[in-house]
């Protein structure tokens, strides 16, 4: 197997050996008959001084070396061309020498002055291509000039002889590992490298070399995560494995508190915000307020989300690698609840190459023993053809088992019957063994698998009926009391089954159960001591066991027949089966010397055994990373690099972060220019997205690179978070002086933690805490706002409102700007049109203020905050859902007129709280005035007439209502998510009242919060028959974003989803009683036409929901 | 294996020392001491160690090695492993062996076979190799073992190119051009051109820079010009399909692609969109395509590469109902008594949309056990295949008036059991200008660039893996 012993044989034989051979060479086109004068020749043209002539003596030595053929003796003429001026000649000079330089040290050392000369050419190209074949000549003597090389080239101007190097150093590393050390400096300083050329063949120099060194990325954490998106197909698969053993060190385990799906959500939006480092005051707080809520604190680092995030768009990947690698990096690192997202990835590479199916669905069946639910939706695809290989056959077979469970055995085992006719008999007999595992696995289908299985039993091929036997035997084992009927047929069968493991299977059954077939049993005995002596070794030890058992239960009738198989047994040729035969005779048969053992014979065999577990050979295949060779193979493979587990402690986060300032700007900035006019280099992540050019592009988007920076706009939108350098760059120049004086001031905020506000989270709680002042103020009734955030600041700011996204900016501003400088932005704002407002608020993200596009999702995040806080204190006082600020959007009711009440006058609104005595209810808020001149006394309800199913709380009744004086009170009525009205009479002392209350349909349904991925999953799941589209035309006052989510949300009681895009609002509910998904998107186009989008499991609240919204925004 | 040749290398070292080739008698010490080390280190190397192309008989007609060489007996477990399976599509893609493991792919009655030392992504390793292959299908239109020694050199420089040190360095076809001309006749003539042009008076090879290397988009040359500017758009559907043996769908999906062909001067900057984008439940781009402007807007906005390309491929999703172009009624039956059975299909359209089925073919594996068939074909012809077992009906058009049948009588082995699962049916058909999903490309914009170029949209639907059961 040496390659030097294979070598040197060849060397002695090849002239001789080859020549025929090479005759049939296309390449030598036989011209040259004699062996000896065949390198003589080429030797010759390569001496010639025609550059033609030494082209095709070249073609002609590359193609024996391509062919394995040995052409080593040419090394000294071939050498001799290496400063050939021809480029082609050079070319495969250079492929010859990296062949076999390595056998001829000391000649190839004549080349090397060539290729350090090269090293200086000023053509960029020829300095990579010198170090490329300079590094790949594995002589050791050059180490000191590849040092060298590699370090100059380190700092080369091109990004692409930086690549080379990064390139080298692996194979320097590999030719002397003594230079280890230098050569993790240069690693270091090409991590810092900027460009995507250099970050993926560095990271691959660094996994090579030094994988251990963990800190050395702590630095380039963000940047690799930020570029990664740019990076070659190939540096992405190298990075985003590295980043998941990073990740696995430095990161909580997001999945270490199972309940907390919901705060999953949360995380997203933690995520989202750029900001570095949260002070650990802050972090404090947070676990604060989740103690609160009775739960454990997780917080995902915002690195972390970082991550995750920029992988996510390359489940897109065309490259499989890609996909794989991300797909195993959310396995390893992704809470639960976003798991879920590669499932539908890793089903689009199963259309793949069948090698490339093969090791998706090794890695699949993995991932449904841990996380079954996430490929059950895509069942069907596992399906197997009679055309797929047998070794795909087998492993999808192995999924669509994984996947099994009651709810859809019926259908898997359906599938599994046709595949029990597949002439692949391979294949029948994995299906056999996966139907056994479902039966084991659901109790439910047992009893039908088992006798599908004798069925099965009946079948023409052996094979099958072998492994059915042997499938039904583990089955038997689980319940053998029920089953004698099958042990009998199984019994008969003994005549006619030839395959050894079958027969061996049937006769331990039939001992083991010997008693639950007593006839049977002493007559199979009988007919196997006839064949004994043909029977394999594995029956014969089988028969020895049914006749020791036998003899146990049942002696009379078989002790001759034992004895006479044991005799047989003592001679027989196996001395296995003489040995075991010895064994059971001292065991069973009493003589005077074995006495006490004989007595516990019947304990020894029939014990009582545990049936077997039919598991996955898949389980517990997750400790290797998934996607590496040691998963595929379920063995370490050399130089695989364990994933680590979860550190119980997260190390701390700051040392990920970058000295903010200089380089980044400045190197930012100069690409940008250099893009400029160079070439529109776009997907150079968020980063780079410039809001100048955004706005140009608005108004003109005829020139490529600022169509380019369009597309950013709404990326970055979709992003919502922005990379520090990333906003940096987004500045304009004007600006920048601006800029750094409020970094500078966002230092000192740094160092100061006092001053949350700074931060989008600590900001968050301090609207937390304001909202719990609140509590105590008197309700606010006429804002225009419908989340707390905004009417937060508005309230903080007092202003009034013309735009809502205007305003909120302008406070936000305010609040940031107020000590340093005059706030000059906002001013600039105003003139501008709205979506160039919407790029400048971009631009603050410099500062965290969350974008506009977030803003609805942290409003509602907090909200529900706020109500998941007045959950706990609610049961203080049922009256606390009226004092904690329903918006003004809330819409009053009639319920009783001034004059039909006789002076009194009773008004209700949906408070859109919960309802805290009863989740079902919706809340309705009575308002009750008493216009009169006299008291009103024991106002309370009476007579609820319903419909069938729906439920109501009444208010409690109050006692006194003195003239002129307004009072409130909270009822809960569960209308079953119909619109039917709640009739009830409303009593006082002296009056009877009918009155009823009819919700609208937006009122059923109390507001969820998904995520944009939860969003899709669950829209996608409500097609067809449950989604209504409706286009529209817009209002006109109603073509802004704002506008559309505030009427929305005054329609129906839905919650915002964040979503990518500004052209599309999405909003998310469940209904009150059933909970049934309320899905609603409204897209915008041009003109104000719109289209409405309603997806909801219930048709007739989805209908009616379309209706409503569709008059909310087109009034 | 290495200490050995280190050996050797030492003796002739020493050797060469005691000559004085060389005076580098400096480098002697740390030498010695490296060379103890060195054979430790063979297990962490590169990724992709050596490459051998093997043919369907099991020739070793290629051997590329990015490292030190590793004897072709490395490939004898392979060759092993292939002798037993008896369909090389059987073949598993990874292999261990006690020094190595071999990842391998089938592809054109070609094994690219690789040879690995260390721990590597296995889909990594398999990606490259289908790479490589595409690359030589792009350069030589086939990829065949023919093909493939005729142009052993360009092969070769290719391999150079692709991997260094086994790790990818070029794959992308735009680059690779730039540097390793294909070779054909158009290729002599834009040499002489661009020599012409650039190089006046030099040699047939200029050394002019391959600038997408070193741009930022890595998969476009630079400085394209046509006279002719022109983007052609094919959307292309497979219906992947199980029908039952009543007809009924068991599972039925489409899969999309778009194939592009641009030729297009400068840096245009294109964007598509489509009438419909939200049927496309799953997208996977060109590296080329702005991911962010997908996701917020639905169009594709991208600067394409120069030539031919995969701009995207789809899925839609089997929620919404597939369209079943052909309803196919069989009934194949094998009698208990004497040796022979029945065999009749017709096909007739089902959903066609009103287009024209073309290219209709029926591929069925028969049981073993069938010896003969003797059929009769109202349309088309029929072959049967004895050594394969394979049954093909060409039926060509489909005329929806009189739907093609085929029947007539199999002969079975005599004695032979009946075979117990009746052969499942491959069905290929063609429907042009059609997109059975109901796609529909809006517009298609250019930008960054001022003339107006020729653009084109061609819609087909295939039959993917269209299967019926029996």
């Amino acid at each position: 197997m040496s390659a030097s012993s294979a070598f040197n044989d060849e060397k002695g034989g090849s002239s001789s050996v080859g020549e025929p051979e090479y005759g049939h060479d296309p390449a030598s086109g036989g011209i040259f008959s004699s062996d000896y004068k065949r390198h003589d020749d080429l030797k010759e043209m390569l001496d010639s001084n025609k550059d033609s002539l030494k082209l095709e003596a070249m073609k002609r030595i590359v193609a024996m070396v391509a062919r394995g053929k040995n052409a080593s003796d040419l090394f000294p003429a071939v050498v001799k061309n290496v400063a050939c001026k021809n480029i082609e000649v050079k070319k495969l000079v250079y492929v010859y020498l990296v062949r076999y330089a390595e056998e001829q040290q000391d000649l190839a050392l004549l080349s090397i002055s060539t290729f350090q000369r090269g090293l200086k050419d000023p053509n960029q190209l020829i300095r990579a291509s010198a170090l490329r074949v300079l590094s790949s000549i594995r002589v050791t003597i050059i180490v000191p000039i590849m040092m060298l090389a590699i370090k100059e080239a380190a700092s080369d101007m091109s990004p692409y002889v930086r690549k080379t190097a990064a390139h080298a150093i692996p194979k320097l590393y590999s030719l002397d590992p003594e230079q280890k050390d230098q050569l993790i400096e240069v690693i270091e300083k090409l991590l810092a490298d900027k460009t995507t050329l250099v970050a993926g063949s560095v990271v691959m120099a660094f996994e090579e070399v030094c994988p251990e060194r963990i800190d050395l990325i702590h630095k380039n954490y963000r940047k690799l995560c930020n570029l990664l998106i740019d990076v070659e197909e190939w540096g992405q698969v190298v990075i985003i494995n590295m980043l998941t053993r990073y990740a696995r060190t430095q990161f909580l385990n997001p999945n270490i508190n199972e309940s907390l799906l919901e705060e999953g959500g949360e995380k997203t939006f933690y995520g989202s915000e750029e900001d570095e480092d949260e002070d650990d005051e802050d972090k404090d707080k947070k676990a604060e307020v989740a103690t609160m809520a009775k739960r454990k604190p997780y917080v995902m680092d915002p690195d972390h989300r970082l991550l995750l995030r920029n992988t996510k768009p390359l489940l897109q990947s065309r490259n499989a690698a890609v996909v794989m690698a991300v797909a195993q990096l959310y396995f390893h690192l992704a809470p639960k609840a976003e798991v879920g997202v590669i499932a539908k990835a890793l089903v689009r590479l199963l259309r793949s190459h069948s090698e490339v199916q093969y090791v998706v669905l090794q890695n699949v069946a993995t991932m449904t023993i841990k996380r079954r639910g996430m490929f059950e939706p895509y069942l069907k695809s596992f399906y197997i053809r009679s055309t797929d290989p047998t070794q795909i056959k087998v492993l999808k077979l192995e999924v669509l088992t994984n996947l099994a469970n009651e709810t859809n055995i019926s259908t898997i085992l359906r599938e599994f019957q046709t595949y029990i006719k597949s002439m692949d008999k391979d294949f029948v007999a994995a299906t056999i063994q996966a139907i056994g595992r479902c039966a084991t696995n659901i109790g439910e289908v047992r009893d039908t698998c088992l006798n599908g299985l004798v069925q099965l039993l009946s079948n023409r091929d052996e094979l099958v009926v072998a492994e059915s036997v042997v499938v039904i035997k583990k089955l038997l084992q689980m319940q053998p009391e029920k089953h004698s009927d099958i042990i009998k047929h199984m019994a008969k069968l003994i005549d006619n089954i030839q395959v050894p493991m079958a027969r061996a299977s049937i006769l331990w059954l039939i001992g083991e159960y010997c008693e639950h077939v007593p006839k049977i049993s002493p007559d199979v005995l009988r007919k196997m001591a006839k064949s004994f002596t043909n029977e394999e070794d594995i029956v014969k030890l089988q028969i020895i066991n049914l006749a020791a058992k036998l003899y146990l239960t049942n002696s009379k009738q078989t002790k001759l027949l034992t004895q006479y198989v044991l005799n047989l047994a003592k001679y027989d040729q196996n001395y296995d089966i003489r040995d075991r035969a010895r064994f059971i005779r001292q065991l069973i048969v009493p003589t005077e010397k074995s006495g006490a053992l004989s007595k516990y014979a019947k304990k020894l065999f029939l014990a009582l055994k545990p049936a077997p577990v039919l598991e996955s050979p898949f389980k517990d295949r997750d400790h290797f990373q998934l996607g590496s060779l040691s998963h595929l193979l379920n063995a370490k493979a050399g130089g695989y690099q364990e994933l680590p587990d979860w550190p119980e402690a997260a190390p701390d986060p700051s040392v990920r972060n970058v000295e903010v300032p200089e380089w980044t700007k400045c190197s930012s900035r100069e690409k940008r220019k250099e893009k400029k006019v160079e070439k529109p280099f776009y997907s150079d992540s968020e980063g780079e997205s410039g809001p100048t050019e955004s706005a140009d592009s608005e108004s003109d988007s005829a020139n490529g690179s600022e169509s380019v920076s369009g597309s950013e706009v709404s990326g970055s939108g979709s992003e919502s978070e922005e990379s520090e350098e990333g906003s940096e760059s987004e500045e304009e120049e004007e600006e920048e002086d601006e800029e750094k004086d409020k970094k500078k001031k966002k230092k000192e905020l740094k160092k100061k933690p006092v001053q949350e506000s700074e931060s989008e989270q600590s900001s968050e709680e301090e609207e937390e805490e304001r909202k719990h002042e609140r509590k105590s103020k008197p309700r606010k009734s006429d804002s225009e706002t419908e989340s707390g955030d905004e009417e937060e600041s508005e309230s903080e700011s007092s202003q009034s409102e013309s735009d809502e996204s205007e305003s909120e900016a302008e406070v936000k501003k305010k609040k940031k700007a107020a000590q340093s400088k005059p706030p000059a932005k906002p001013v600039k704002t105003d003139g501008k049109k709205e979506k160039k407002e919407m790029s400048l608020l971009d631009l603050d993200d410099f500062e965290p203020a969350p974008s506009p596009q977030v803003t609805p999702v942290n409003s509602f995040l907090s909200s529900s905050l706020v109500t998941d806080l007045e959950g706990l204190s609610l049961s203080d006082s049922v009256l606390s859902p009226a004092t904690i600020a329903p918006s003004s959007a809330l819409k009053s009711y009639e319920l009783l007129h001034r004059i039909t009440g006789e002076g009194l006058s009773v008004e209700y609104c949906f408070s859109r709280q919960p309802f805290s005595p009863d989740a079902n209810m919706v809340a309705v808020q009575i308002q009750f005035t008493n216009n009169a001149t006299s008291d009103t006394k024991n106002l309370h309800m009476e007579d609820v007439k319903l419909q069938s199913g729906m439920r109501v709380k009444e208010f409690p009744e109050i006692e006194l209502l003195p003239a002129g004086e307004t009072t409130t009170a909270v009822m809960g009525i569960d209308f079953c998510d119909s619109t039917q009205a709640a009739n009830f009479q409303l009593c006082t002392h002296t009056r009877k009242f009918f009155v009823s209350i009819q919700p609208p349909v937006g009122e059923l349904m109390r507001p969820i919060f998904l995520t944009e991925n939860e969003f899709k999953k669950e829209q996608g799941q409500l097609m067809g028959m449950n989604e209504i589209t409706e286009r529209l035309t817009l209002d006109v006052k109603c073509r802004n974003e704002h506008t559309i989510v505030q009427r929305v949300t005054t329609a129906a009681n839905l919650s915002r989803v964040p979503c990518g895009s500004d052209k599309e609002c999405r909003f998310a509910g469940r209904t009150v009683t059933s909970s049934s998904l309320v899905l609603v998107t409204v897209a915008t186009k041009e003109e104000g036409a719109a289209q409405l989008t309603v997806n909801c499991e219930k048709m007739v609240i989805g209908t009616m929901l379309v209706k409503d919204i569709l008059q909310a925004l087109t009034q | 294996m290495s200490t050995k040749r280190n050996f050797i290398d030492l003796q002739r070292h020493l050797k060469d020392r005691t000559r004085g080739a060389f005076s580098a008698a400096h480098t002697l010490l740390p030498y010695w001491h490296r060379v103890t080390h060195q054979w430790q280190l063979e297990s962490a190397a590169e990724m992709i160690h050596s490459l051998f192309l093997i043919n369907h008989t099991g020739d070793i007609f290629l051997e590329k090695h990015w490292k030190s060489v590793i004897s072709r007996g490395v490939c004898d477990y392979f060759l092993e492993v292939k002798e037993k399976a008896v369909e090389p599509e059987n073949v598993p893609p990874v292999l261990q062996t006690p020094h190595h493991y071999l990842i391998s792919i089938y592809r054109d009655k070609l094994f690219f076979l690789s040879v690995i030392q260390t721990e590597v992504p296995p889909l990594f390793v398999i990606e490259f190799l289908h790479r490589v292959a595409d690359t030589f299908q792009d350069y030589f239109g086939e990829c065949s073992e023919s093909i493939i020694k005729d142009n052993v050199v360009t092969v070769y420089e290719l391999l150079e190119e692709m991997l260094d040190n086994g790790f990818p360095l070029a794959t992308e076809s735009n680059i690779l051009k730039e540097m390793i001309k294909p070779p054909t006749i158009l290729r002599s003539v834009v040499n002489t051109l661009t020599v012409l042009l650039f190089f006046p008076g030099s040699s047939n090879v200029g050394d002019k820079l391959p600038t997408g290397q070193l741009s930022n988009i890595p998969w476009r040359r630079a400085a394209v010009k046509y006279t002719n500017n022109e983007a052609y758009f094919d959307v292309i559907e497979e219906i992947d399909a199980i029908l039952d043996k009543s007809g009924m769908t068991v599972f039925a999906e489409i899969q999309g692609v778009i194939e592009a062909c641009t030729r297009l001067s400068g840096m245009p900057d294109l964007t598509l969109s489509f009438m419909n984008p939200r049927l496309l439940d799953d997208v996977s781009f060109h590296p080329c395509v702005r991911f962010k402007r997908w996701e917020s807007e639905r169009v594709l906005s991208f600067i394409p590469p120069d030539g031919n390309f995969t701009l995207m491929t789809y899925h839609v999703s089997s929620q919404n109902l597939v369209a079943i172009p052909v309803y196919v009624k069989q009934n194949i039956s094998f009698f208990e008594t004497g040796s022979c059975g029945r065999l009749d299909i017709t096909i007739g359209p089902k959903q066609t949309m009103g287009k024209m089925v073309e290219g209709l073919m029926v591929t069925v594996h028969m049981p073993k056990a069938v010896l003969s068939v003797n059929l009769t074909a109202s349309q088309g012809n029929y072959t049967y295949d004895l050594a394969t077992k394979v049954l093909v009906w060409d039926i060509g058009k489909l005329n929806p008036q009189k739907p093609p049948n085929l029947r007539g009588t199999l002969s079975v082995q005599s004695g032979a059991p009946r075979p117990e699962e009746n052969p499942a049916l491959d069905i290929k058909l063609k429907i042009q200008q059609l997109a059975i999903s109901g796609l529909k490309v809006n517009r298609l914009d250019m930008y960054g660039e001022k003339y107006k170029p020729f653009k084109g949209v061609k819609y087909m639907t295939k039959a993917g893996k269209f299967q019926v059961r029996t």
